[in-house]
């Protein structure tokens, strides 16, 4: 199963090094690792996106967590969360079909930040699969190079959301609980 | 650490000081006893000052690094206190990884210090140059490169901090020269700043209180106790528990000593060459409690068949080593001591005598056993070792058939005493270990126990051992072969390889004893064994090397085939 883990990590040199060591080392794929600083610039957060069944990722929650370098490991895939990832395609065009890519860009709301005689460069932001989904559009065109952030996350809050009725469920056990449950959790 | 009343350092704080001077001041700080260690280019000027400023610090000068790792691994399993090891940098730090890798793998405290090129040459291939940081990553607890004067004496304290706190570990510093030279205030702090380090050590009392209804509601239980125990210097309140609700405990390799084996609810050691009735008795059972033990495969054995019919408690100070290998029923996080001082007023006094007679039973059916004969077998040396020191010394062994013949026959009776490489299994660990063993322990035999190839993996040591007559007895079980792996090799493979496993130019001991003039005893029938061990032992204030050429062609048993359980031992 696909899980999304986002890391608190000390804006250190070394820690990138150490974390994924830890992924290579138990032979686990990282499918995309995204770093930058946070608002507190000794901070940085790292999204990591891997794959692996319930007890290979507690696992791997379980030994980041033990790293010195790391402050705070959640992973994100059991609630809710606002999940981005950037793309640049460039993608080649001719004097006929450049319309055509202009237009697939607009219906997913993507950007030319880049023309030439034959190619055409479009930035779009979204989920993961609408990125692919437009890459798959574009594919018939001829895509001469692709850029892809990887995946970006923070943890939804309430408002302005539609929730199912299960995610609403989960959401108030979750504020009943007590606030000092990082500990529980990792006993349970 | 405690620090001793009058801190000598305090004239020193708010001194300009010198990135070595530093280091110095802050190993007194830490009050460290003994540093091991081995000269080179880039760290003389460490240890000609450590020898000027630091009077009360011992240096031990080892022939190899690797000697010096796990000289200090020795020291702490012996001690409880960190070790400590300075050596230079390129070939001198890579020849720490296998010490350090071994001392991860058993929780053992170390502080490490290796030197490196100056900061401006990190990377450019420079002499002696090795990116230590890079290769230790993932077989310390932690490591640092100090690249900034004003980060050392943080560093230091920090390393000291992580190294033995939580599940202890190796740590090391990596220290350029030139951050050396430099000159900053000297302060050594109070505590330290990790945010993102935090070990719990209270443990949960809600889960104790889960845990200590489970015990309670058991009519078979079974303790499993491990290294945790020991380095968490609980084994007095294990005894406690165990006694109150009679429940017979069983130890792993690194738990060795924690319970007296002496004692009728003493199930020796489980696992694969663990005893018959400990491997019977858990999985029988129908409550285990785990206790600082990471439950590895060679403790537990196949997982989905460990201990089926019971309920499973686990304290560790690791949350990442509860249900790693074993899924259990009740976690407790926290330190074992803390978790058993909550834990024992809470369970009752419980009646059990229904299991304590099967087991008597089965401890009766299934006892250890080997035979005797002329030729000396190992069995017997241990058992003699055993009889004449009455338990009071310091067994260190090295790996092989011998190592598992002496957690199956010594019958520890206290913690630290049987010093082991368990987690790593690394040979050539007995010379340089009992060395750390001897610096710390002056009241009692340190008796080194090799065989006949794992004594050549690290007997330039024998240098260190006359060096500091360092009354050491180490004794030689000498078969001519490779024992433990020509085991593997027979039960497992065909015996074709046999050429691999003869150790055909095996020197002659006696002449490697006279070469560096350390006394020698041989004893090839079993009739001489009691006296030539009662001569060496009667010799407490040198080292002595003892060879018995052993029987050939035998086999540890019982042995659970990896993978198998109990069901499938080789029983003889």
């Amino acid at each position: 199963m696909k899980h999304t883990i986002s890391i608190l990590v000390e804006n250190k040199f070394g820690v990138l090094a150490r974390i994924s060591g830890l992924f290579s080392a138990k032979g686990y794929n990282i499918e995309s690792i995204s770093v930058g600083p946070t608002e507190d610039p000794t901070i940085s957060r790292m999204t990591i996106v891997t794959n692996g069944d319930d007890d290979q990722i507690e696992q791997i929650i379980k030994q980041l967590n033990k790293l010195v370098d790391i402050l705070k490991v959640v992973d994100l895939t059991n609630e809710p969360f606002v999940e981005r990832e950037l793309a640049l395609i460039k993608v080649k065009v001719n004097p006929h079909t450049r319309s055509d890519v202009i237009e697939i860009s607009d219906i997913f709301r993507a950007k030319v930040v880049d023309i030439g005689p034959t190619t055409l460069t479009v930035e779009v932001t979204g989920k993961s699969d609408k990125i692919t989904a437009m890459i798959k559009m574009l594919a018939p065109y001829g895509i001469v190079e692709l850029a892809r952030t990887g995946v970006i996350a923070l943890k939804r809050e309430f408002k302005g959301e539609v929730y199912d009725p299960k995610e609403i469920k989960l959401l108030q056990k979750k504020a009943k609980q007590n606030p000092d449950t990082e500990r529980k959790k990792t006993e349970s | 650490m405690e620090k001793s009343k009058h801190n000598p350092n305090k004239d020193f704080y708010g001194k300009n000081l010198s990135g070595i001077e530093i280091l110095i001041r802050s190993l007194i700080e830490e009050n460290v006893e003994v540093v091991f260690g081995c000269p080179g280019n880039a760290v003389l000027g460490i240890f000609d000052a450590l020898l000027d400023i630091a009077g009360n610090i011992k240096v031990i000068f080892t022939r190899h690094e690797a000697g010096a790792i796990l000289s200090a691994s020795g020291y702490a399993r012996a001690s409880g206190k960190p070790g400590v090891v300075i050596v230079s940098s390129g070939p001198s730090a890579s020849n720490l990884v296998t010490g350090i890798a071994d001392a991860n793998a058993d929780s053992i405290p170390l502080v490490v210090f290796t030197a490196q090129v100056p900061t401006k040459l990190i990377g450019n291939e420079a002499f002696q140059e090795v990116d230590i940081v890079g290769i230790t990553r993932p077989i310390t607890k932690h490591n640092f490169l100090v690249t900034k004067i004003s980060e050392l004496s943080n560093t230091i304290k920090s390393a000291f901090y992580i190294a033995t706190t939580g599940r202890p570990g190796p740590v090391l510093i990596d220290l350029p020269k030139d951050v050396m030279l430099e000159k900053f205030t000297f302060e050594y702090p109070e505590t330290v700043n990790l945010r993102g380090y935090n070990p719990v050590h209270s443990a949960h009392t809600g889960q104790i209180k889960r845990a200590a209804e489970i015990i309670n509601k058991s009519s078979k239980p079974v303790i499993i106790a491990g290294g945790g125990v020991t380095l968490s210097n609980a084994s007095g309140e294990l005894r406690e528990l165990a006694r109150k609700i009679n429940s017979p405990v069983a130890t792993t390799l690194m738990g060795q000593g924690v319970y007296p084996e002496d004692d009728p609810l003493s199930l020796g050691m489980l696992g694969t060459h663990g005893t018959l009735y400990a491997n019977i008795a858990v999985s029988e059972s129908d409550c285990i409690l785990i206790i600082g033990s990471r439950l590895s495969e060679k403790t537990a054995g196949e997982a989905d068949k460990f201990a089926p019919n019971a309920k499973k408690i686990h304290i560790d100070i690791d949350p990442a080593s509860i249900s790693k290998n074993i899924k259990v029923d009740v976690p407790i996080v926290g330190d074992v001591k803390d978790a058993l001082k909550k834990l024992i007023p809470l369970v009752k006094n419980l009646n059990t005598e229904e299991w304590l007679r099967q087991i008597k039973i089965w401890k009766e059916k299934y006892q250890l056993k080997y035979e005797q004969g002329e030729k000396i077998h190992v069995q017997y040396v241990i058992e003699k070792l055993r009889e004449l020191t009455g338990g009071n010394a310091i067994i260190v062994t090295d790996v092989g058939q011998f190592q598992m013949w002496t957690a199956q026959f010594f019958k520890f009776l206290y913690p630290r005493t049987h010093i082991t490489s368990g987690g790593l299994g690394t040979m050539g660990f007995s010379i340089p270990a009992s060395i750390g063993v001897a610096m710390s322990i002056k009241d009692r035999p340190v008796i080194s126990l090799n065989g006949n190839r794992g004594f050549q993996k690290n007997l330039q040591e024998l240098a260190t051992v006359v060096l500091y007559n360092l009354p050491i007895k180490i004794i030689i079980f000498n078969d001519g072969h490779i024992d433990i792996t020509r085991q593997w090799q027979e039960l497992h493979w065909k015996k074709s390889f046999d050429e691999l496993l003869i150790d055909k130019a095996c020197p002659d001991f006696m002449k490697i004893a006279e070469a560096y003039k350390i006394h020698f005893f041989q004893a090839e029938s079993t009739l001489d064994v009691e006296p030539v061990l009662k001569k060496a032992l009667a010799l407490r204030d040198k080292p002595v090397m003892i060879e018995f050429k052993t029987i050939y062609e035998e086999n540890v048993y019982p042995y659970i085939p990896l993978g198998a359980t109990v069901r499938d031992i080789i029983e003889h």
